[in-house]
């Protein structure tokens, strides 16, 4: 069977539908890819958390626990799921969309492929992110169930953490996307953002603890994490943790401001690339 | 080809004026050319002559400085995605999708111009078949020769049946093996009326796949025409090419020249330009000019860029 062109493109590309819909065969081919390393996605899925909420939420949380009774009036695994789902999904989107894009970018340049098509850089951006996105949906949800199982929630309202969790990953890896993109350097951006973006994230955010036990001059750190930001509301919507409507405001806003100027800086940084 | 002929044929791009510059260099320095539909136009010419600039700008992933560029009626600057739609591109460097198998690269390729998935299913069939892939479907591509790849790369750009095939550097970095069976594959494509537009810096390469070829140099245009009309227009039918050692081609070159109706110096030998190359070599031997080697061939695009630009294509 040859090759014979048999209608032409000019019959068969819709490019009215591609301008509606072509991200979405963006994160078809993500997915696809994702697909093949779903194994070690799926075991990492259920392993890291499980591994978390015996060493730290059982082990450190019997030990506060016992100590103090409580943290924020409730068991410390309650106080502190919110923060770890907060965790694994800013982790898991920064990891699904920094490697897709130094791929697409330096190592095989498929992304300048995809720009040949009708396919636009925004729609690249975007379909990267929603890929990313879908797979921090079934992560932090099996982070959920396992927090669930180890009695992490107390309240029928622990649920509300997945989603919020959720939002953050998106604003946080639209944010990272368009930094990776201008990454000049991609072992240099590794060591950066593992050693003074994420750990220190991790640690001032008032993950393991409320920020306000922190020195004044270290809690700025947690001012600008959106895993802070995020953690307040999770702790505020799934137990009651006090927070002013100010406050909630500003975390909310945070959170969205993060995702539409990441989102739109992720898009800039795409079509500047792109059309070097 | 004629004027006449031209004025008949459906125009499918247009350049006028073109141009392409970066501060204060201009990679594309204001060019003028038409490409007919079912042609095969070729850009030949060195790295850096503007070829790739000129491609990319046609391909609607770079925008020009200046000047007015239609293809299919349509400007590529305004109307990106509307173009792209009936191109099909092969880059220079090959970018496929490495975590991918080769089937699925088509796969997705084809997801990307929106279509539907059994018309991509049964597109696949045709393009391995065309593309000599049919036992290697199911194997990632990072286990592909450079060949496989780049036979890939080309069944890839048309599982939307586009209009223009554009390929850049189709054959560089390929074994001599692998760049037949590529030029075979698209002289194919060239016999079912695809429009091709091919950047080479290969002379035979050249010869081989196009219709008509426009010499670039700096950005500018030297030349345009058939392979043949140009080594008609721009050199003789024979080239004498001699050594005598490289310390002596500059001495017996004055020699020389009075004999031929054109001489190139280079380092290594004397390309002598006459219509009948073995009766010039009969000519020098007799006045007593004996070269170390002799070699009569018949004159290619290489020796229209010596005449046009005074620099050999491959240096």
């Amino acid at each position: 069977m040859a090759y014979k062109p048999r209608q032409g493109s000019l019959k068969i590309v819709d490019v009215a539908q591609i301008s509606r819909v072509g991200a979405l065969s963006v994160t078809e081919a993500r997915l696809r890819i994702m697909w093949k390393f779903a194994w070690s996605v799926g075991v990492t899925a259920a392993l890291n958390p499980t591994l978390y909420m015996l060493s730290v939420g059982i082990g450190v949380g019997k030990l506060i626990n016992a100590h103090s009774g409580s943290v924020d009036g409730v068991k410390y695994l309650t106080f502190l799921a919110p923060a770890l789902l907060a965790t694994a999904a800013i982790q898991n989107s920064m990891d699904e969309v920094v490697f897709p894009v130094l791929e697409g970018f330096k190592w095989t340049k498929s992304f300048f492929a995809i720009n040949s098509t009708p396919v636009s850089a925004r729609q690249i951006a975007d379909g990267v992110l929603f890929a990313a996105i879908l797979r921090t949906a079934f992560s932090v949800t099996i982070y959920g169930v396992v927090i669930y199982l180890f009695g992490g929630f107390t309240s029928g309202r622990g649920w509300v953490a997945i989603p919020l969790a959720l939002f953050a990953g998106a604003a946080f890896g639209a944010f990272i996307m368009g930094i990776a993109v201008a990454a000049k350097n991609d072992d240099t951006f590794f060591m950066l953002l593992g050693r003074f973006v994420m750990m220190p994230l991790f640690l001032f955010s008032g993950t393991f603890y409320q920020l306000t036990t922190m020195p004044i001059f270290l809690r700025w750190i947690g001012w600008l994490s959106p895993l802070w930001h995020t953690t307040e509301l999770g702790r505020y919507l799934t137990y009651g943790h006090h927070l002013s409507l100010a406050m909630v405001c500003v975390h909310v806003g945070y959170l969205i401001a993060m995702f539409g100027f990441g989102l739109r800086y992720a898009h800039q940084q795409f079509e500047k690339r792109l059309s070097k | 080809m004629t004027n006449t002929t031209n004025a008949s044929r459906e125009v499918l791009i247009k350049a006028t004026g073109l141009r392409k510059s970066y501060e204060d260099f201009a990679a594309v320095n204001g060019i003028d050319f038409e490409v007919f539909k079912g042609e095969s136009f070729g850009f030949l010419g060195p790295n850096g002559a503007g070829k790739s600039t000129t491609m990319r700008i046609i391909a609607a992933t770079l925008t020009r400085s200046g000047g007015e560029l239609t293809i299919l009626g349509k400007d590529p600057q305004s109307n990106g995605p509307e173009i792209k739609a009936h191109l099909g591109v092969v880059p220079q460097a090959d970018n496929l999708d490495n975590a991918l198998t080769v089937e699925e690269n088509l796969y997705v390729y084809g997801r990307y111009f929106g279509l539907p998935k059994n018309f991509i299913r049964e597109k696949i069939e045709e393009l391995l078949d065309f593309a000599q892939l049919m036992d290697k479907r199911s194997v990632k591509v990072e286990a592909l020769s450079g060949g496989m790849k780049r036979r890939l790369t080309i069944a890839r750009a048309l599982v939307s049946e586009p209009e223009i095939l554009m390929l850049d550097e189709p054959t560089t970095g390929l074994d001599p093996q692998a760049r037949h069976i590529l030029w075979d594959r698209l002289f194919r494509l060239k016999e079912q009326g695809v429009t091709l537009l091919i950047t080479t810096h290969y002379m035979d390469e050249a010869e081989q796949l196009c219709d008509r070829i426009m010499v670039m140099d700096k950005g500018s245009i030297m030349a345009e025409d058939s392979p043949a009309g140009l080594i008609k227009q721009y050199s003789t039918r024979e080239v004498l090419e001699v050594r005598f050692g490289s310390d002596r081609n500059y001495v017996v070159a004055p020699q020389l020249e009075v004999m031929a109706d054109r001489i190139e110096v280079l380092p290594d030998r004397i390309l002598l330009y006459a219509e009948n190359g073995e009766a010039l070599l009969h000519e020098m031997n007799e006045k007593g000019l004996h070269p170390v080697t002799s070699l009569v061939r018949r004159s290619s695009l290489e020796d229209v860029f010596l005449r046009l630009t005074g620099r050999t294509l491959v240096e």
